[in-house]
């Protein structure tokens, strides 16, 4: 199956990522390949098998609902670009 | 200090530690002259990302410290080296990603944590495919690792820096992750060792997420027996990883001098097909014949759903990745656009520019086929073809210890060769993308050479079957000296 150059634009979007003009001819061709491919799948007869959901059908742990990590706020925030006042800095959202 | 003989580098693991026991050097010195031996080489191979020479000495005069102490840990003084993927406290942790070119670890891994505890010194942080997506080591944005037997081909990915480096001899260990075979594939191509464990058995907590329900931590060496060193130090539960499994750690170099004799050893019928190098496929066979010679018996087992394997993990791990890279908003860290106009414009344009085309391709597939409509004609889809697939290899372990085959289907092929075709390069991990999907251990152990170019014979266990695959993986090196040999420049 073919991907059209909309469907990737879509798929950009969902995923935001912003591409280039000529990233898209080559995602579309790429992406419609990847996707012929995985088709195969469809061959497969898959009727009453139960979708994998842990390779040890291990199931998964809770741990108790206790404060256990301390303020590191400062600290981590030494990765981000632009802070102030201890937040996270973004271009407006609501006029 | 004279030259010792044989030179350090040249040593394992496990003899540099008897060196260290008996006082014939320090691990200072040891570190000095791994990092001298980097600076002089690495510039043809582009192993390493990161060197961190003066953490590196620090930690090497603490182990001294320790020894003299009287209580050294167990890898105290030993060198290794640490894919890029495993967050270093204070240290750069790129992922082989622009996106994180300046990311500085605010944390230790759990993998890190523990071979810091034991007192091994890290050399520094190797290059990788990014995100760990790649069989070639060609999408790091650090620019592509060059195997160190040919330098015109790859030593193989995600973890390509790992292998290059311990096969010319950089260090005699470095961390890896698989996720589809990004141990296994490297290790076979540079004529090393390496072990993917169990899913679960090491602790993710800290290794920078591709495919949650794939990824496993594990280590590329030159003997079963460092890599038997290293596992029982990086293996066990971790309750800051919810998948981490609470089962005991056996004492795995205790386990591996025991005999094969009686080993069942399974062969699959279907690995023998037309993908794989004739030539290859004859040094495979000889490493099995080697196995019956040590008393083990081959016996012919079906893996039917093999060639659905890699479409399989073709939806799984791109749909997991694309939920895993969500993450890198351009916010909180990573590479953020400058003068965005808007939110979206800041996301769209940060991951535009931040992320590789292959990361954007596997990001875009997983996208598609989790989106709505798709969903279950991909995603639950392939999840259904997975148990058929875990199912078939439970029922071959009905029959058999372990399962033994190729690990690539050919040798190292040049830089460049499969870039432009990902269907082609996918179809490098076809032997080992099955036990990812299965959760199963495997291993990729040098076997012998194809046109002056490693081969790797690949040994697949059940769960929790890492002490076989180690043992099966020893005995074989008792009788063989495949990894011994050194590529002529690194020797």
């Amino acid at each position: 199956m073919s991907l059209s150059k909309d469907q990737v634009q879509h798929i950009a979007l969902l995923a935001r990522l912003k591409l280039d003009e000529d990233e898209y001819a080559e995602s579309v061709a790429k992406l419609s390949k990847i996707v012929d491919f995985v088709d195969q799948l469809s061959q497969a007869d898959t009727a009453g098998v139960v979708p994998m959901a842990h390779p040890l059908d291990a199931a998964q742990r809770l741990r108790p609902d206790a404060v256990t990590e301390s303020d590191r706020r400062d600290y981590y925030q030494q990765n981000a670009t632009a802070v102030a006042d201890g937040l996270y800095l973004v271009p407006k959202v609501i006029e | 200090m004279s030259e010792p003989s044989p030179a350090l580098h040249a040593r394992s693991m496990t003899e540099l530690a008897a060196g260290l026991d008996a006082g014939d050097f320090t691990a200072v010195e040891l570190t000095e002259a791994l990092l001298a031996r980097i600076t002089d080489l690495d510039g043809q191979l582009n192993a390493l990302i990161t060197v961190t020479a003066d953490a590196a000495l620090a930690a090497a005069e603490r182990a001294d410290v320790e020894r003299a102490g009287g209580s050294p840990g167990v890898l105290n003084g030993l060198p290794i080296i640490h894919k890029d993927i495993f967050c270093t406290r204070g240290v750069r942790t790129t992922c082989g990603s622009r996106m994180l070119e300046n990311f500085i670890s605010p944390y230790d891994a759990t993998v890190v944590e523990r071979l810091a505890a034991a007192g091994a010194v890290v050399l520094g942080k190797a290059n990788m495919d990014e995100f760990a997506m790649g069989s070639s080591n060609e999408t790091s944005y650090y620019g592509p690792v060059r195997n160190p037997w040919n330098l015109e081909c790859t030593p193989g990915g995600s973890s390509g820096g790992s292998s290059a480096a311990v096969a010319a001899r950089f260090a005699p260990a470095a961390t890896g992750t698989d996720t589809g075979g990004s141990i296994r594939q490297p290790a076979a191509l540079t004529g090393t060792v390496g072990i993917k464990p169990t899913y679960g058995r090491v602790s993710r907590y800290g290794m920078i997420a591709f495919a949650s329900s794939l990824d496993q931590a594990g280590v590329i060496t030159r003997t079963a027996e460092d890599a038997a060193r290293l596992l029982g130090v990086m293996a066990g539960f971790d309750p800051r990883d919810s998948t981490s499994i609470d089962e005991p750690v056996p004492d795995y170099v205790a386990g591996i001098g025991k005999s094969i004799k009686g080993l069942r050893v399974g062969i699959v019928r279907q690995h023998f097909d037309a993908g794989l190098d004739a030539d290859c496929a004859t040094r495979i066979r000889e490493a099995i014949a080697v196995l019956e010679s040590l008393g083990a018996t081959a016996v012919e087992v079906d893996l039917p759903n093999l060639d659905l394997s890699v479409p399989t993990y073709y939806v799984v791990a791109p749909a997991e990745c694309s939920s895993n890279l969500s993450r890198f908003d351009g916010v909180r860290f990573g590479h953020r656009a400058e003068n965005a106009t808007d939110l979206l414009d800041l996301y769209c344009r940060s991951r535009g520019e931040g992320f590789g085309d292959e990361v954007k391709r596997r990001i875009m597939t997983g996208t598609y086929v989790l989106s709505a409509g798709y969903y279950d004609a991909y995603y639950l889809k392939a999840q259904q073809v997975r148990h058929l697939i875990a199912d078939d290899f439970k029922k071959a372990f009905a029959d058999v210890d372990v399962i033994a085959g190729p690990t690539a289907p050919s040798p190292a092929f040049k830089l460049g060769d499969k870039v432009d075709d990902p269907i082609t390069m996918y179809l490098n991990d076809i032997y080992t993308i099955g036990a990812n999907l299965a959760g199963l251990p495997g291993m990729s152990v040098p076997c012998g050479f194809v046109d002056k170019l490693p081969v790797g014979l690949h040994i697949v266990g059940p769960h929790f079957g890492e002490e076989t695959l180690l043992r099966c993986a020893h005995q074989y090196q008792q009788q063989t000296d495949w990894h011994e040999a050194a590529p002529e420049a690194f020797r």
